[in-house]
């Protein structure tokens, strides 16, 4: 493009220019702001809603944050959340504990083990995982993990752990895909090195690639955990939806997410009920902001790590 | 390419900043608007508050007059209801209605949209769930005509917004009891023996008649409609007792998981019963149409379409066809129950 053929200009426009480089870039950079706008749009939105509850419903953010106190359609309503809080705390976490040993081995395996297999059977199975709609999760869970559960372990089936392994099973191929790309960005040197010290695969594998790999690996994690916490449909079907705080693994709970759908559509917007599940939304949204920011700083310590 | 940079980035933070601040100006004058807008319609509505009442109990009768007219003019004429002007001007219906809110009422209101635009080519109107809730909170702010509600408004609403809807009962729900199809030998419960149920205080079967089996009691969300009825009729009021029931998000969910979890307990509407689920009776009366029609079983409520202020020609075209003769039967075929069959209408 050093000699453009033709210069066409009108006024002090260079058509040629606008054509080829200005209509597109316009173009592409008035999407991404868009986007970047709409997100900002969102978080506005919900922040406007949200904190009417403090302040024009003057619930207490203390009393919200950490008092277990339920009872919105009493006579003198209590709206503590710290319940659902607590239940998604819990069924994110254990979700994470679940899923990220299995990750971690699958990426290693599809990264470094047997990439041939890994490429044709693994990747693409994962990629599957990654397609099913949350609500088929959800109905697989009601009608065969539900069952099983009440079977093997008792208590109502409707559980933390049914939650919890609903949830482990979606998060697993967000962690894979991210911990395999980690694997697969590490220097060949690496491998080379270990190996011309006389490690085996396996030493290689744990002992130099794992810890190389590790910020890659927990962008992942956190990546995971942000999507196991704003999961609402799936964990909403197998949970139990009790609104108390689990004494054990195989108790129903309740959650953030499941409490905005059940209530949001039965409360009239404007009143101070309608206004907490906006509260609880924006809550969400400030964890799943505060998960992102982890992620892109565990993201940045590999880059200076390199 | 610095400079680029900034400028972008600086028209980035502008726009959003102006979005932001837009969609704080819009929420709350979304909120404030209803006020603005209640000042025209809070006095006809004061004025013609008799009036719901008085179009349900007149309306059946008058409707017979819609089946046998292609002409939709005829059903607005015979219309005594608050139509503000009820000139017989023969001018076919047209016009767009939409109606959202409960989800009980949903599939009756589709039904009768369908008949109705079959009716009246020139007319369309759209039925969307979203729950009683949402209908109200749409309906007062003026985003659609009519709000589908399984409550009365001012359960929802703030007093001052609640007063600015018309209320128009449409039909009548039973809601019955349900039981998981292994809790044998309990056919009907008492009300006392409801509330000590969903109170927490009974906790086997063996204690009501039935085998030694724990009670399970699956829930509503406390928002619910079906759950704010029952409370009220069948538990007398009686507050339920949290953590220890499970909530199931809608009435399909709830007949799948009483049917499926040993010792369940729950409710539904008359429409939502089938064969997977026990229903019982209240106080010895058996669960059906007719016992809620006679007065005897008690746990019943009305579905009510409210309107903003008094309804415009169409929306009382709609609503009139709702509680019509024409419709009664497809009300009775999705278990509903028409008004015009009742011989109480206060519990």
């Amino acid at each position: 493009m050093a000699n453009p053929p033709s210069r066409k200009v009108l006024g002090r426009i260079n058509l040629y220019y606008w054509k080829h480089e200005n209509l597109g870039r316009g173009l592409v950079t008035g999407f991404g702001i868009f986007l970047a706008g709409l997100t900002l749009l969102m978080a506005g939105f919900l922040a406007v809603k949200g904190l009417s509850t403090f302040l024009v419903d003057h619930v207490s953010p203390l009393e919200f944050l950490f008092s277990t106190k339920w009872s919105p359609d009493a006579d003198v309503p209590a709206f503590g959340a710290l319940i659902f809080i607590v239940g998604s705390i819990l069924i994110s976490t254990l979700a994470l504990l679940i899923s990220t040993p299995f990750s971690i081995s699958t990426a290693m395996f599809v990264a470094e083990i047997s990439p041939n297999l890994g490429r044709k059977v693994l990747q693409p199975a994962i990629e599957i995982f990654v397609g099913i709609p949350s609500v088929v999760y959800g109905w697989i869970g009601l009608s065969v993990l539900v069952p099983f559960i009440r079977r093997s372990f008792g208590g109502l089936g409707f559980s933390l752990l049914a939650g919890s392994l609903v949830l482990a099973l979606m998060i697993f191929p967000t962690i894979t895909s991210l911990a395999a790309d980690a694997f697969r960005a590490l220097p060949t040197d690496f491998r080379e090195a270990s190996y011309a010290l006389g490690a085996t695969r396996w030493q290689t594998v744990r002992k130099v690639l794992l810890p190389a790999a590790m910020p890659g690996i927990l962008t992942g994690v956190v990546l995971g955990l942000a999507r196991a916490f704003g999961e609402a449909l799936a964990v909403q079907m197998v949970i139990g939806n009790m609104i108390r705080i689990p004494g054990k693994l195989t108790d129903a709970t309740v959650n953030l997410t499941s409490i905005i759908t059940m209530d949001m559509g039965n409360t009239a917007t404007g009143t101070p009920w309608n206004d907490v599940l906006w509260s609880m939304a924006l809550l969400l949204l400030m964890i799943s902001f505060l998960f992102i920011l982890l992620a892109r700083t565990t993201g940045q310590k590999r880059r200076s790590l390199k | 390419m610095n400079l680029r940079k900034i400028t972008a980035l600086a028209s980035i933070v502008i726009l959003s900043l102006a979005m932001v601040l837009t969609g704080c100006q819009a929420a709350p004058s979304a909120t404030s608007a209803p006020t603005a807008t209640t000042a025209p319609t809070t006095a006809p509505t004061s004025t013609t508050a008799p009036t719901p009442t008085a179009s349900v109990t007149t309306d059946p009768g008058t409707t017979a007059a819609p089946t046998a007219t292609a002409a939709p003019t005829a059903t607005t004429a015979p219309t005594k209801a608050p139509t503000p002007k009820p000139t017989a001007t023969p001018v076919p219906l047209s016009g767009t209605l939409i109606s959202a809110g409960s989800t009980a009422l949903q599939p009756l209101a589709q039904q009768a949209a369908t008949e109705f635009m079959a009716l009246h080519s020139l007319v369309s109107v759209t039925v969307n769930g979203g729950g009683s809730g949402s209908g109200l909170s749409q309906v007062n702010s003026g985003a659609i005509d009519i709000g589908n509600s399984d409550v009365y408004a001012s359960e929802k609403l703030p007093a001052d917004a609640a007063d600015t809807l018309v209320d128009h009962k449409v039909c009548v729900v039973g809601f019955a009891t349900v039981l998981n199809p292994g809790v044998t030998g309990v056919t009907s419960l008492t009300q006392a023996q409801l509330i000590s149920i969903f109170t927490g205080v009974t906790t086997n079967w063996n204690a009501v008649g039935g085998p030694d089996l724990a009670i399970v009691i699956i829930n509503r969300p406390a928002s619910s409609g079906t759950r704010f009825t029952y409370d009220k009729y069948a538990l007398n009021g009686a507050v339920e007792a949290t953590g220890i029931a499970l909530t199931e998000d809608s009435s399909g969910t709830v007949r799948s998981t009483v049917a499926s979890t040993p010792g369940a307990i729950s409710y539904l509407a008359f429409s939502y019963l089938d064969a997977t689920v026990t229903a019982i009776g209240f106080n010895g009366i058996a669960p059906t149409a007719d016992n809620v029609k006679n007065g005897t079983y008690k746990i019943w409520s009305f579905e009510h379409m409210y309107t903003k202020g008094t309804p415009s020609t169409l929306e009382q075209a709609f609503l009139n066809y709702m509680v019509s003769t024409t419709f009664a039967p497809q009300i009775i075929a999705l278990k509903y129950i028409p008004i015009s069959q009742m011989t109480v209408l206060t519990h």
